[in-house]
C-alpha cells in the first residue's frame, strides 16, 4: 500500500472548488426559481397543442405515400385509455420513425418548468448551464481531494457526502443530455445537493488525511463507490416520489372537481403516472446495485473483521433499508398497494437510507465510524 | 410470496385463462371456505402465509425487528452490554427477558424470518413447478379476439394467409422468441429470463440462509495475544478465549501455528488527525499442520488475514508489554519478563497488572505475594497531575511505566478463575510513603526502590504484542454464491421483460388477407409496443399492406365490419380485458 503524504495545497484547492461549486449551484437554483416563476403561464394551452400535433401526425401518416410501410399500434394504457404509436419504414431507405404520444389516456405530462414562456426557457437554459458548471467544479473538487492523498476520495462522511451529491447532480445532467423530459427535476436536485453539501461542509468537514488501516483496501473503491451511486439515485427517486404524491393528489382533486392549490405549478409537472414510473424505474435499477453494495461490504467485512455479517449498526440499517426497498418493489406489484401506498413505502425506505447514512454515524457508534463521525 | 392477482378475470378471457397470465404466480383466494374443518383451516392458513400481503407484512416486521439490535448493545460485545446493564439497572432484567441483547438470535426475530422463508418456499416451489410446465408447453395459442390485447396492430395484405403466418413464425424465431405455429396463427413468447431471475433470486436467499446456518453451526473463533518473538500453536490451551458452536468445539481446531517475528505500527505524526494509524503489520512465520519444519513467511495486516489450514488469522489489536525485573527483600530475582498491558484508548494508554506470585518472604519474615498496578504510556503526557496517567501518542516516542505496589494474598489459589489483567486486592495492602500511596514513574532502564524494604523493580524495556483472532468459518462460499446469484437474479427479474406476441393472418371475406398482430407485456413499458411495431414493419416485407378499405380499421374475423371500432381506440372500452388487465403482472419477488 502506497502511503503518500497529504498534499495540503491540493486539499485546499479542493475546498475552494467545493465552495465555488456551491456558489454556482446557488445561482442555478435562483435561475430555476425564476424559470418556474416566469413560466407560470400557458401549461394547459401547450398540452392541447401537443395533442393536436399528435392527432395531425397520426393523420399525416395515414395518408403516407405508397412505398412506405406504416404500422399504427394501439396501446391500452393503465387509465383505461389508449395510446397510439405509429411506426413507418421507407421501403427503399429502410429507416423507421416512431411517433408516440398520448391519446385520450389520462392526464398528459406537463411541459416543464418554463411553460411556454420563452423568457423562462432562456433562464431555464442558463440554469442548466450553471448546473453543468457547478457539476464540473464539484467533480474537480472531489478529484483534487482524492489526488491530495492519492486514494479514493470517500474515506469519511464529508467526502462521501460530496461524492453522492455529485452522483445525484451527475445523474440529472445525464438524463438531460439524453433528452429526457426532466428539467422539472433541476430545482429539487440543486436544492438537495446544496443541503447535502451544506451539511457536509458545516458539520461533517474533516481535513484531508490518510485513512486508518481498516480502510486500506481496494474494497473501498468498490463498496463505497457503489454506495455513493446508490445514495445519489435514492435521493433522485425520493424527489420523484414526492412529486408523484403531490401531482397524484392534484389530479385526483381535479377529477373530483375540488379546488386545487398551486395549479399552474402542478400543470407543468409530468403526469402522475409518468412520475410514478420514473421513481419506480430509478428504484428498480438501483436496487440490484444496493444489494451489490451490501454484499461487497460483507465481503470486505469478512476480510477485515473475520465475519461477513456481524449486525454492526451500519450493516443492520443497510439490511433494514434493503428490506424496505424490497417491500416497496413487492408492493408495487401487488393489488391494493400500487400507487400511493407503494409511494409511502418508498419514502419510508428512503428515510431508512437517510438514517443509515447520517443517523447511524452520528447517534450510534459502530465499526463504520471514521474520522470522528 | 406470491403476487396478488390484479385482474378480475373478465368473462371473455375465461375461455383461455392462461393466455393473459404472463406470471406464473399462483392466484389468490382469500375467502375462507364455508364450513371448513381442520384441513380447511390449515389450507386457509397456508394460503394466507404464502400470500403477498402477509409476505409484505413479514418483510416490514423483519426490518422493524432489526432496529432494536442497532440501538441496544448486543452480546457479541459483552463489554458494552455489561456497561449498559450497569447504567440501566432497572431495565436490564426486562431487556434480558425480551432477549434484546441477542436480537438476531432471539425467538421473535427468528420466528419472523423463519415464517418469511416458509412463506417464500410456499410460493417459490409451486411457482418453479409451474414455470417448468410453461417451459415444456408451447406458448399459449392466440386468443380469439386479438384486438382486445393491450398492444395491437392490423392491416390488409394480398399475400396468402399461410405464407404470412409462416413468415411471422420465422421472423419471431429470428428475434429470439419461442414461437409455435398453430393452425391459422402464430404464438410467441420471450423474456423467460425474468421468471428465471425471479426464481433464482429467491432460491439464492435460501442459499444465503444455508450459508448463515452452516456458519453458525460449524464455526468457532478464538483470540490470542502474541508477543514479538513468541510462537503460537492453534490449540485450546494456547488460546486466550474461544467461542465455539454446536458442531465446532475445542477439539476441532485446525492444526497450525505461527511465530510473530515483528510488529510495526505507523501513525500520522502531524495534522489534526495526528495519532491516527496508517499501517499495522505483523510479520510472521507460519506452518500448516503439526510439523513445524516447513515454515513460510507472511505479513498479516488489517485487511489481509492469513489463511492457513481452514482457518483465518486476523490482526485485531496491538499494544505494549513492559519488561520488568522484580527483586525481593533478599535481592533475589523473583520476576523477570514482559507483561501484557491492554490499551484503553486510541493513544494506547495501557493499564495493567504485574502479579508476582512467587515473591517469597517479605522483609517481615512472612511469606507474601506482590502485585504492581499501573500504566504503560508509550508517549507520556508532560504533566498528568490533573488527567491521571495518560499517553498522548500511540507510538513509543517517550515511554513511561507508572506503578504502585501491593503486598498480601493474590488469592490465585482460591480455585476461582482469575482475570490476569485485573487485580483482586481484597487481601492486599498498598504500600505507602508518608501515608500516601507509593508510586513511581519510570523511564526505560530506571529502577525503583520499593518502600518498607520490599526490594526493587526495574523497567528494563518493552515489547510489542499483537492480538490475533483465529477464525474458522465454513459456509462462506455458499453464502457468496448465494449473494452473487441473488444479484444476478435481481437483474434478470427487474430488467428483463416477459412478453407474448401473436400473429394471425386469415382470409377476409373480401378475398384479401387480414394480418393481426397483438402483444401482451407489462404496461409499465412502451417497449412491447415498440417491439410489436418493429415486428409488424418487418413482417410487411412478406405481407405488404394493401390500401385500406373505406371503413377505416380492421374488421376482425368474428366482428362485423361496421361494428369494429377504429383501430385507435379499439381496446378503450371499460369491459375490455386489455383495460382490465393492464398489468401483465410485474413479478419481482
Amino acid at each position: 500500500m502506497l502511503l503518500a503524504q497529504v498534499d495540503t495545497q491540493l486539499a485546499n484547492i479542493s475546498n475552494y472548488l467545493i465552495y465555488s461549486a456551491m456558489t454556482v449551484y446557488t445561482l442555478a437554483m435562483f435561475a430555476q426559481i425564476f424559470e418556474w416563476t416566469f413560466g407560470a403561464k400557458g401549461g394547459v394551452a401547450v398540452r392541447s397543442a401537443q395533442q393536436s400535433t399528435l392527432a395531425e401526425s397520426v393523420a399525416d401518416s395515414a395518408e403516407a405515400a405508397k412505398g412506405v410501410r406504416k404500422v399504427t399500434v394501439t396501446v391500452a394504457s393503465q387509465g383505461g385509455g389508449t395510446t397510439t404509436l405509429t411506426r413507418t419504414a421507407l421501403a427503399d431507405a429502410g429507416a423507421t420513425t416512431v411517433t408516440s404520444g398520448r391519446g385520450d389516456g389520462g392526464p398528459a405530462d406537463g411541459v416543464g418548468p418554463a411553460g411556454t414562456s420563452e423568457k423562462a426557457d432562456l433562464v431555464g437554459r442558463m440554469a442548466v448551464s450553471l448546473t453543468v458548471l457547478g457539476l464540473l467544479l464539484h467533480a474537480a473538487s472531489v478529484a483534487t481531494r482524492g489526488l491530495s492523498v492519492m486514494r479514493w476520495p470517500w474515506g469519511n462522511m464529508y467526502e462521501f457526502s460530496c461524492a453522492f451529491a455529485l452522483m445525484m447532480v451527475g445523474a440529472y445532467v445525464i438524463l438531460l443530455a439524453t433528452k429526457k423530459n426532466v428539467r422539472w427535476l433541476g430545482l429539487p436536485v440543486t436544492v438537495v445537493a446544496l443541503l447535502i453539501l451544506g451539511v457536509a461542509v458545516a458539520v461533517l468537514y474533516t481535513d484531508s488525511e490518510q485513512l486508518v488501516p481498516a480502510l486500506h483496501s481496494y474494497w473501498l473503491g468498490i463498496h463505497v463507490s457503489a454506495a455513493t451511486v446508490c445514495g445519489g439515485a435514492f435521493f433522485a427517486a425520493f424527489v420523484t416520489t414526492v412529486a408523484y404524491l403531490l401531482k397524484d393528489r392534484y389530479e385526483h382533486r381535479i377529477a373530483a372537481g375540488l379546488t386545487v392549490r398551486a395549479a399552474n405549478l402542478m400543470e407543468r409537472l409530468p403526469a402522475s403516472g409518468t412520475l410514478d414510473k420514473l421513481s419506480y424505474r430509478i428504484n428498480a435499477i438501483i436496487f440490484p446495485l444496493w444489494t451489490f453494495t451490501i454484499i461487497a461490504g460483507a465481503i470486505w467485512a469478512e476480510v477485515a473483521w473475520g465475519k461477513y455479517w456481524e449486525w454492526d449498526p451500519k450493516e443492520t440499517w443497510s439490511f433494514i433499508t434493503w428490506v424496505a426497498y424490497a417491500a416497496y418493489l413487492h408492493a408495487r406489484a401487488t393489488a391494493g398497494w400500487r400507487g400511493r401506498k407503494a409511494a409511502y413505502l418508498a419514502l419510508l425506505a428512503f428515510a431508512c437510507w437517510l438514517f443509515n447514512f447520517y443517523g447511524v454515524n452520528i447517534f450510534i457508534t459502530g465499526k463504520h465510524s471514521y474520522a470522528g463521525v | 410470496m406470491s403476487d396478488t392477482k390484479t385482474s378480475p378475470q373478465p368473462a371473455d378471457a375465461a375461455e383461455d385463462p392462461d393466455v393473459e397470465r404472463l406470471s406464473t404466480a399462483p392466484e389468490e383466494n382469500d375467502s375462507v371456505p364455508p364450513g371448513m374443518g381442520a384441513f380447511g383451516w390449515l389450507r386457509w392458513f397456508w394460503r394466507q402465509l404464502t400470500s403477498m400481503r402477509v409476505a409484505l407484512l413479514l418483510l416490514f416486521l423483519l426490518s422493524l425487528a432489526a432496529i432494536p439490535g442497532s440501538l441496544v448493545p448486543q452480546n457479541t460485545n459483552a463489554f458494552k452490554v455489561a456497561e449498559w446493564k450497569n447504567a440501566h439497572k432497572g431495565l436490564a432484567p426486562i431487556y434480558e427477558k425480551l432477549q434484546l441483547f441477542d436480537v438476531y438470535s432471539s425467538v421473535w426475530f427468528s420466528a419472523i424470518y423463519i415464517l418469511l422463508f416458509v412463506s417464500l418456499a410456499g410460493c417459490i416451489l409451486p411457482r418453479t413447478w409451474q414455470f417448468v410446465g410453461v417451459l415444456r408447453a408451447q406458448p399459449p395459442a392466440a386468443p380469439r379476439n386479438l384486438a382486445r390485447m393491450p398492444v395491437y396492430a392490423a392491416w390488409h395484405t394480398d399475400a396468402a394467409p399461410e405464407k404470412v403466418n409462416a413468415a411471422a413464425h420465422r421472423l419471431l424465431r429470428k428475434r429470439g422468441f419461442r414461437a409455435a405455429a398453430d393452425p391459422g396463427s402464430v404464438a410467441a413468447e420471450k423474456g423467460y429470463l425474468r421468471e428465471v431471475g425471479n426464481l433464482l433470486f429467491h432460491f439464492a436467499l435460501f442459499a444465503l440462509l444455508a450459508g448463515f446456518a452452516w456458519a453458525s453451526l460449524f464455526s468457532g473463533s478464538g483470540t490470542k495475544i502474541v508477543l514479538e518473538g513468541q510462537g503460537y500453536s492453534n490449540t485450546t490451551t494456547q488460546l486466550d478465549d474461544f467461542t465455539g458452536s454446536a458442531f465446532y468445539g475445542v477439539d476441532d481446531l485446525d492444526a497450525f501455528g505461527f511465530k510473530l517475528d515483528g510488529f510495526t505500527a505507523d501513525y500520522q505524526t502531524e495534522g489534526p488527525t495526528a495519532g491516527t494509524a496508517k499501517e499495522f503489520v505483523a510479520n510472521v512465520r507460519y506452518w500448516d499442520g503439526a510439523d513445524t519444519g516447513k515454515q513460510k513467511n507472511a505479513r498479516i495486516e488489517v485487511n489481509h488475514p492469513l489463511e492457513v489450514g481452514g482457518s483465518k488469522v486476523f490482526l485485531t489489536a496491538h499494544g505494549f508489554a513492559p519488561v520488568v525485573t522484580v527483586r525481593n527483600a533478599r535481592n533475589e530475582v523473583v520476576y523477570r519478563g514482559p507483561t501484557v498491558f491492554l490499551p484503553r484508548d486510541s493513544n494506547v494508554t495501557s493499564p495493567g497488572v504485574i502479579k508476582v506470585n512467587d515473591y517469597g518472604t517479605g522483609p517481615d519474615g512472612q511469606k507474601t505475594q506482590m502485585a504492581f498496578q499501573g500504566f504503560f504510556l508509550p508517549t507520556a503526557a508532560a504533566d498528568f497531575t490533573h488527567t491521571g496517567p495518560i499517553s498522548v501518542f500511540p507510538a513509543a516516542a517517550d515511554p513511561r511505566l507508572v506503578l504502585s505496589v501491593y503486598v498480601g494474598d493474590l488469592r490465585t489459589d482460591s480455585g476461582l478463575p482469575q482475570n490476569v489483567y485485573e487485580l483482586d486486592n481484597k487481601a492486599m495492602t498498598q504500600l505507602k510513603v508518608n501515608d500516601a500511596p507509593a508510586t513511581a514513574i519510570l523511564k526505560v532502564g530506571e529502577g525503583w526502590e520499593l518502600p518498607d524494604g520490599y526490594g526493587t523493580v526495574t523497567f528494563d524495556g518493552y515489547q510489542q504484542w499483537a492480538n490475533f483472532t483465529v477464525s474458522h468459518r465454513p459456509g462462506n462460499t455458499v453464502a457468496l454464491i448465494g449473494a452473487v446469484a441473488a444479484v444476478l437474479g435481481l437483474i434478470g427479474s427487474l430488467f428483463v421483460q416477459r412478453r407474448r406476441i401473436w400473429v394471425r393472418a386469415v382470409a377476409a371475406p373480401d378475398g384479401r388477407t387480414l394480418v393481426e398482430v397483438a402483444g401482451l407485456g407489462r404496461s409499465e413499458s412502451a417497449r412491447t409496443a415498440e417491439e410489436l411495431a418493429a415486428i409488424a414493419v418487418e413482417l410487411q416485407d412478406d405481407a405488404p399492406a394493401a390500401d385500406e378499405p373505406p371503413a377505416d380499421g380492421p374488421p376482425g374475423p368474428d366482428v362485423p365490419a361496421d361494428d369494429a371500432p377504429p383501430a385507435d381506440n379499439a381496446p378503450a372500452a371499460a369491459d375490455s380485458p386489455a383495460a382490465a388487465v393492464p398489468t401483465a403482472p410485474e413479478t419481482k419477488e
